[in-house]
């Protein structure tokens, strides 16, 4: 027996980042908003406070900050050969739950795709001929340009901290060259690198490089960002990928956009509340709202004259294929397109070793690091390459926490006094130069619904097929030598490689960045949204998130999923609301 | 440069929450009541606020050490409001503490600050309250034991303590100081809390808003001028915290949040800053510094500091101007009276969110993580850093307050 | 578009909001509404850690473990290992709380062995293949070296774990270089993880390879520029400096 509960304007599915931006101007523009959040409410002092955030073993290992994989996983095998097999426990990527979604365990490494990344398809076809028949990647439909007020947007409510390198066309001292024209620079200026930066930087610079400083959302001062929420200065307590900020350091939904949502009288907020299906009209053409569930086991149905889908790429496209909207996609035939383009990132680096100096770890953020970029997307010639693509090399100092991060050289055992000894000796005597690899478009990766393994509620698991390509191991081998030369120029007693070889493993952590599967673009029948990120098939169901990106640049995903978050928000309050309807003409 | 920098951020932010006027505000004097009700924060007792109840419609318990007195109906109904009630009447309540009917109201309705006030004022208030819509409620049985529960008792109070005052102009200052002046003394009665008090609840002459103890709370020395608690605190810092609810070295929290909430952020700039001049005007004779604790305390409190509260406050406990307070000058911290720290290190604190800004920056709560010993260490340790010498802090007081939270909350 | 009376957005300027009370049967929490940010006192999430009390071992369980985490990480000259970090109290507590049920994980079946790259797959949760696996690796030593795995030379049980990691070593009832990696895993959690788990006792590893632990202010240090930096390491309850002598 389902409730019918009164219908508002807009229900946002997750409240994660692009939940809380959606929701922002959308309260904002007069909307009557409820979004419907899984999880529970989570928020600064009570939850990720000073006093207890830093604990190792309950946040990470013990999944503290992330979905519990007993509410919900996904079913995974290298390729269509195997027989998928639940993630019983996270490993290589670690989805959120709660308010803030991954949001808040997240970096803060924050990045503006390239322009060259949007139209990834018809910019590498013209420069080096036609692409592999498998490599299924596209344009996303939406250009650098268009989005452009929109990162700004984004990294002034951030504060993001960094230096512009292409301010309106002209190439600035100290920042990235490559990057796409500013029209404004950085809200915050950079924050103060430690000797793992300093010697990085000085190595790259030999090496004719240009480094530059990550753009970070952790805060180098005191910031009062547009909504006149406080960001305070960080702290570099080392406790920030995979944990909450407790001292306001960090951008998160939280710190940069939910107080002044909270004080809005036409914004309302379920937790505990999982969207089961989003449902469609008779005729098939819109959708009438979701149905939830709450922990009272009742469900309900939610009707709404718009739906947004924010519960990260991997629910979004479970969702799409549990309510039947949209063809599911088929590797077999190359058709349909829900949980096409499925992409992820290619990780590689060399690991130095100090024998005298201490790159002491513990000094460490999130998105403490320099960066080169000379790598990445097309900013070098692939002539002759056999790969498309590329990465940035970066070296960061984000923790020395030892469960996580107690490496030892090549060659020492896995356990025993010799390893113990020289966990001891290297402890705090170790960096890594990182690749950051793009991961383009393969017509064998994908997600669908598992056909063996249900949810509590009994409705299939995702089912991601994946394995790294032939693009990316050609990727990787071909810059993680890069890596490797910077890596010998730092000064170290000895470097070790460590190369992205065989298949993918999905237990090691790698990166939360999972995207494809309800991608955005220009054609009906290849991507799930027009450029307006509107699904093609009902007209009042927008969606959000990493999902949309046809492939996955060199760069981590969030400052494009907000951009897009942002541009869309702002064709529904602009063009939609008066006129509801396809916003693209297929 | 970098305080009008924050302060312009926060004010281009503001978005008009605004509060849905009554839509009956037609005449000046209404208005001009609306305006006074706020100076006097009346809504903020009238309005059993933890029930969600009607604005003015009374009903909130207020605790005092005697007992708990439940606040009045103030909306016109005919029943249990003031809809009998005349404009005399009024005056007589606020002007002499006594009701219509001529009894006598308990002081935690501080008339003998609103005596202050004139007769148009006082009409300007009624007229306000009378074009509120009547709400009828259940009245509610004062929880006071006997003899107070007799409202003659308060009489022989009165006769000792309460002068029904006008206020008198001082010809030899400014116009502003005097404003300043008749808002504190009057309808902001910041002594009702901020004025050490005797044990019959009178406030002391000669603690006149040196700080005073209510419901397990320090309210602080706001004493502006030299010697006084605030005294390194400038004009525009009073203007900021009363208005913005931030300034440089605090926010108001929990019960000041209260006050700045829901009364002084929507008072106009020029009143704002007569307060403040008036303020600073306030010297104090100097404090004895206190004996100097043992070594082995301020060690032990020296690294309780460093590791627990420099993430925030930082090592030198400078703290982050407008985030979070600076320690070394703090009139809390340092006050005679710790009971506000010890309070704020248990149980948390937050600093109030207003219409200008509305972060919400909280502190998390400690009781779970330190001993009685280890808070007592730490305060004493910061209550004597540079050269201050504010006295030691015990542990039994702060167990005394551990067990009080652990009861309310 | 219904907005909530003044005097919701009063109670929301002072109290924060709290969670209001949803009408009828929905029980998921409300917030928003123009009540603010919920807040209250005394209010938080603090570490829960599991009571001393708390084991899961048998006797001979318990003494196998402690063997097995101080062979992988052992006492010796140059710093303390697994024994003086009492690793083996802090896996009696994780076994016998949720971690040890696999509460948190997805343990659906059906269950099957996977690739090397499908992670977990055991139809154990943690402290079932625990149980399993000392009772198999006991008897495999009984039958070779007629004594249980306690009772062997340091030697013959390096070699013996060491056969399991390299998978020459296998168990009938479950894997045994599941467990081995699983033990190893927590081995090194109970050995570095914050002391109020039970194990890194006093802070002994933290000390050992000089991790100031939870601290949260590094400010002053950023600019060390490699040269080493001397912090007594800190748990979240604290360390021995913060108490003054009586």
């Amino acid at each position: 027996m389902t409730n019918h509960l009164p219908k508002v304007d807009v229900v946002l599915v997750g409240f994660g980042w692009t939940g809380a931006i959606y929701a922002e101007k959308l309260t904002a523009a007069g909307m009557e908003v409820l979004a419907l959040e899984r999880g529970p409410w989570r928020d600064t002092p009570k939850d990720f406070a000073t006093t207890f955030a830093q604990d190792e073993l309950r946040y990470y290992w013990r999944h503290g900050m992330f979905q519990e994989t007993s509410q919900s996983t996904v079913t995974f095998r290298n390729n269509g050969a195997q027989t998928a097999l639940p993630m019983r426990h996270w490993g290589s990527f670690l989805p959120g739950n709660g308010v803030g979604g991954s949001g808040v365990h997240w970096n803060g490494q924050t990045y503006r795709f390239l322009p060259s990344d949007f139209v990834a398809k018809s910019h590498n076809a013209e420069r080096y001929g036609p692409l592999p028949e498998d490599m299924t990647i596209q344009d996303y439909g939406v250009t650098y340009e268009e989005l452009e007020p929109h990162f700004d947007y984004f990294e002034k409510i951030c504060g993001i901290c960094g230096t512009a390198g292409n301010l309106r066309g002209d190439i600035q001292k100290g920042g990235n060259p490559f990057e796409g024209p500013r029209s404004d620079e950085y809200p915050n200026p950079p924050m103060e690198m430690t000797f793992s930066q300093d010697r990085f930087e000085a190595a790259a610079r030999e090496m004719g490089l240009n480094p530059f400083p990550v753009p970070s959302a952790n805060m180098s001062r005191a910031y009062v960002n547009p909504l006149g929420l406080q960001l305070a200065p960080c702290t570099y307590c080392g406790f920030c990928e995979k944990y909450g900020c407790g001292n306001y350091s960090k951008s998160s939904p939280q710190t940069t956009i939910i107080p002044v949502l909270m004080q809005r009288p036409n914004f309302t907020l379920r937790t505990d509340s999982e969207v089961l299906s989003v449902e469609k009209s008779a005729d098939g053409t819109r959708t009438t709202g979701v149905t939830y569930v709450d922990t009272s086991g009742e469900r309900f149905f939610q009707p709404a004259e718009v739906v947004v889908l924010c519960a990260y790429p991997l629910e979004n496209t479970r969702l799409m294929l549990l309510s039947e909207i949209g063809t599911p996609y088929d590797p077999q035939t190359g058709e349909g397109v829900v949980g096409k383009n499925y992409c992820y990132q290619v990780m590689s680096g060399a690991r130095v070793f100090f024998d005298e100096e201490y790159t002491n770890g513990f000094v460490g953020a999130g998105a403490l690091g320099m960066a080169v970029d000379e790598y990445n997307g097309d900013n070098f010639d692939h002539s002759g390459l056999g790969f498309i693509g590329g990465g940035y090399i970066a070296c960061y100092t984000t923790n020395a926490r030892p469960i996580e991060s107690h490496p030892v050289p090549d060659g020492v055992p896995g356990w025993g006094s010799e390893w113990k000894q020289s966990v001891r000796a290297n402890f705090l005597k170790t960096t890594t130069v990182g690749v950051h690899g793009a991961s383009m478009a393969h017509r064998s990766n994908y997600l669908d619904l598992d056909p063996t393994y249900t949810d509590r509620h009994g409705r299939p698991l995702l089912r991601m097929t994946y394995d790294f390509t032939l693009n990316d191991r050609r990727l990787t081998a071909h810059i993680t030598p890069v890596a490797e030369e910077i890596a010998r120029g730092m000064g170290g007693r000895e470097v070790n490689v460590a190369e992205r070889k065989g298949s993918y493993d999905s237990m090691p952590y790698q990166t939360t960045h999972n995207t494809g599967g309800t991608i955005m673009g220009n054609d009906p029948q290849t991507s799930v949204c027009n450029r307006y990120c509107q699904s093609w098939d009902l007209h009042n169901l927008f969606v959000a998130g990493a999902g949309l990106f046809p492939q996955n640049a060199g760069y981590n995903p969030t400052g494009t999923v907000a951009a897009l978050a942002y541009w869309t928000v702002a064709a529904i309050i602009d063009q939609y609301m008066a006129d509801p309807g396809s916003l693209v003409q297929a | 440069m970098r305080r009008l920098a924050l302060i312009t951020a926060f004010c281009g932010a503001s978005f008009a929450l605004g509060e849905g006027q009554a839509q009956e505000l037609s005449s000046s004097e209404v208005e001009r009541g609306r305006y006074l009700t706020q100076a006097g924060d009346c809504k903020a007792c009238h309005t059993d606020i933890e029930n969600d109840g009607i604005p003015f419609a009374g009903g909130r318990a207020l605790m005092t050490p005697f007992g708990t007195i439940y606040s009045a109906n103030l909306t016109p109904d005919d029943e249990t409001g003031l809809g009998r009630w005349t404009r005399e009447d009024f005056y007589n309540a606020l002007n002499e503490g006594i009701d219509d009917e001529g009894r006598h109201l308990y002081p935690a309705m501080p008339y003998p600050y609103f005596t202050l006030m004139t007769r148009q004022q006082t009409d300007a208030i009624f007229a306000y309250l009378q074009s509120l819509e009547p709400v009828q409620v259940e009245e509610q049985e004062n929880d006071l034991p006997f003899p107070l529960n007799i409202r003659m008792s308060v009489s022989g109070w009165k006769l000792l303590f309460f002068d029904d005052e006008e206020f008198v102009i001082n010809p030899d200052r400014s116009e502003e100081w005097n404003r300043g002046r008749f808002l504190v003394d009057g309808p902001l009665h910041c002594g009702a809390c901020h004025s050490g008090k005797n044990l019959l609840g009178a406030s002391k002459d000669d603690e006149y808003l040196r700080g005073g103890t209510l419901q397990n709370w320090f309210a602080p020395n706001i004493r502006g001028g030299e010697n006084g608690g605030i005294a390194h605190w400038d004009e525009d810092d009073i203007f900021e915290f009363l208005k913005y609810g931030r300034a440089e070295h605090t926010a108001p929290m929990q019960r000041m949040g209260e006050v700045v909430a829901i009364s002084t952020q929507f008072l106009q700039e020029e009143d704002l800053r007569a307060v403040a001049t008036y303020l600073k005007s306030l010297d104090d004779t100097s404090r004895e510094p206190e004996e100097a604790p043992e070594t082995a305390r301020l060690e032990a409190g020296e690294g309780i500091y460093f590791d627990n509260c420099a993430a925030c406050h930082a090592t030198d406990a400078s703290g982050v101007p407008y985030f979070f307070a600076p320690l070394g000058t703090s009139n809390k911290l340092h006050a005679k009276d710790p009971s506000t720290v010890i309070r704020i290190i248990l149980g948390g604190a937050r600093a109030q969110p207003t219409e200008t800004v509305p972060s919400m920056l909280a502190m998390p709560p400690f009781a779970w993580k330190l001993t009685d010993t280890q808070i007592a260490d730490l305060l004493t340790f910061l209550r004597n850093t540079g050269d201050r010498r504010s006295g030691a802090v015990s542990a039994e007081a702060v167990a005394e307050m551990r067990e009080y939270l652990a009861e309310e909350y | 578009m219904s907005f909530p009376t003044r005097r919701k957005i009063l109670k929301s300027l002072l109290l924060g909001g709290s969670a209001m009370a949803a009408p009828s049967a929905v029980f998921g929490a409300l917030y928003g509404r123009g009540e603010g940010m919920p807040w209250e006192p005394m209010k938080g999430q603090p570490p829960y850690y599991g009571t001393q009390e708390d084991n899961f071992f048998t006797v001979e369980e318990r003494a196998t473990t402690a063997v097995i985490c101080a062979r992988l990480i052992p006492s010796d000259e140059d710093g303390p290992g697994a024994t003086e970090a009492d690793v083996i109290s802090f896996l009696d507590r994780q076994m016998a709380g949720f971690y040890g049920r696999g509460q948190h994980w997805y343990m659906e079946g059906p269950f099957a062995e996977g690739t090397a790259t499908q992670g977990y797959q055991s139809e154990h949760p943690p402290a079932q293949l625990y149980r399993y696996a000392l009772a198999e690796l006991d008897n495999y030593c009984r039958d070779r070296h007629d004594a249980a795995f306690a009772g062997l030379s340091e030697a013959q049980q390096d070699e013996i774990l060491k056969g399991m990691d390299e998978e020459e070593i296998t168990f009938e009832g479950v894997s045994a270089k599941a467990f081995f990696d699983l033990i190893l895993k927590n081995t090194i959690e109970g050995y570095f993880a914050d002391p109020i788990y039970g194990g890194n006792r006093d802070m002994v590893a933290w000390q050992y390879v000089r991790f100031p632990g939870t601290r949260y202010d590094y400010r002053d240090f950023v600019k060390h520029n490699g040269a080493r930096i001397d912090l007594p390491p800190v748990s979240l309850m604290g360390r021995p400096g913060w108490n003054s002598p009586e």
